[in-house]
């Protein structure tokens, strides 16, 4: 998962704990992801531009629904997969956080568009540097907004890597909450992430 | 220089509108110009209120309807802060740019026009919010763009770095730490009528936000 590995869970190794997989696991892995992955309840959380986009890809042209997303759901008590559609100013990140917190597991994130995932072009005072910053993400998205091909694209990845999982493994299902000192990655990485490039080089802190 | 009236008065010249501010309150006219055809003029900033005042009810102004308030800070350090009030006309037609010169070196202080003309509420708040112009006698003058607790300060002056003056970090940190319900009344979160039938932890996270419920 890389940069966001969450505070203190320091798994970049998967230790499968326990239960080593066997002939009963995988084929209980295999249904279980199978209906997980087919099933996906996207809860939308659309800022900008990537909404109308991610609107066009639920509506009858591109149709997630053939996903098995066909109900969006507008409450994040039945939702499996968290969709982050469009830029995060820093007044929206608590919110995020607990439609989140709020999601029961087995849950994912998509990250959508250029902002949500890294700012964009939006380097500045109000705006989070990636949503990775807040929450744990599965799959980004690329595009300025994305294309629906682009979405469809990022969702059938994450089907890939729910496909992928094990029931054997404990810390899928582990919640990352915001640690003791209010934070969810360390700071260091969160400084680290987001230092400026391309035209905001040239603004320095002190500017 | 003319400007067409649409309204049942007769259209006014610029010329004339200056000449009557200037007859009004002489001196409280600090200058003019006119660009692209607007008449701007600088008002005396203890006085602006007064003349605000006379130009929405004066029969020969009546400016009843105030476009925009916002302010200008210039990239020349020692060139002053504006205020600038767009008014308007409905009544009459035609427009009036009013500007107030503040000294950086000062507080930022100027009268609230909100008991002139209502609609000043959220305009005032965000040029408080941006710039921290302190608007006398605004009912409810908090942030209105960034939150309440923010602290970095006022993010368009010319001051401000792009990305704020703290780190990303602790920008992460203070934005996780929010309360979004505590900054905002019943009525602003639209429950005010639900009240009773909220659950308990609800109420006391409402009732510990420094606004309080209205109720």
């Amino acid at each position: 998962m890389g940069l966001s590995d969450p505070v203190g869970a320091g798994a970049s190794s998967v230790e499968v704990a326990g239960v080593s997989p066997n002939f009963i696991t995988t084929k209980l892995d295999f249904l279980a992801n199978w209906a997980r992955a087919n099933s996906l309840w996207p809860m939308p959380f659309g800022t900008a531009c990537c909404a109308i986009e991610f609107m066009a890809t639920a509506a009858s042209r591109f149709d997630i629904s053939r996903f098995g997303m066909e109900r969006m759901s507008f409450s994040p008590r039945q939702a499996d997969v968290l969709i982050c559609a469009g830029r995060l100013p820093f007044k929206l990140a608590p919110i995020i956080r607990r439609i989140w917190d709020q999601m029961p597991q087995p849950k994912w994130c998509i990250s959508m568009g250029a902002c949500a995932s890294t700012g964009g072009i939006f380097d500045t005072y109000t705006m989070v540097q990636g949503i990775d910053t807040i929450v744990p993400v599965d799959v980004y998205v690329p595009g300025c907004p994305p294309r629906p091909e682009g979405l469809m694209y990022g969702i059938m990845l994450l089907q890939k890597k729910i496909r992928g999982e094990t029931l054997a493994d404990p810390t899928l299902r582990q919640e990352h909450l915001v640690d003791e000192r209010g934070f969810f990655l360390a700071p260091e990485k969160i400084d680290e992430i987001s230092e400026p490039f391309g035209n905001s080089v040239q603004q320095t802190r002190s500017a | 220089m003319t400007t067409v009236g649409q309204g049942a008065g007769a259209p006014v010249r610029q010329d004339d509108r200056l000449a009557a501010l200037s007859a009004s309150f002489g001196a409280a006219i600090l200058r003019h110009a006119v660009t692209s055809g607007d008449l701007i003029v600088w008002v005396e900033r203890d006085r602006a209120h007064e003349v605000l005042a006379w130009l929405r009810d004066d029969t020969g102004q009546r400016y009843d309807y105030l476009t925009d308030i916002t302010a200008v800070e210039y990239r020349d350090p020692e060139r002053p802060l504006e205020v600038v009030y767009q008014l308007r006309s409905i009544a009459r037609g035609g427009q009036l740019r009013v500007k107030i010169s503040l000294d950086k070196a000062q507080p930022l202080r100027v009268d609230s026009v909100w008991d002139l003309w209502k609609g000043a509420d959220w305009l005032e708040r965000e040029v408080y919010d941006m710039f921290g112009v302190t608007f006398t006698g605004h009912p409810d003058l908090r942030r209105i763009l960034m939150w309440d607790t923010y602290a970095e300060g006022y993010p368009l002056r010319k001051d401000f770095p792009l990305r704020g003056h703290f780190t990303r970090a602790e920008q992460t940190r203070q934005a996780l730490a929010a309360n979004p319900e505590a900054h905002y009344s019943l009525e602003e979160l639209s429950i005010a009528e639900a009240y009773d039938e909220l659950p308990e932890d609800v109420k006391r996270r409402l009732d510990k936000g420094e606004r309080g419920f209205v109720k």
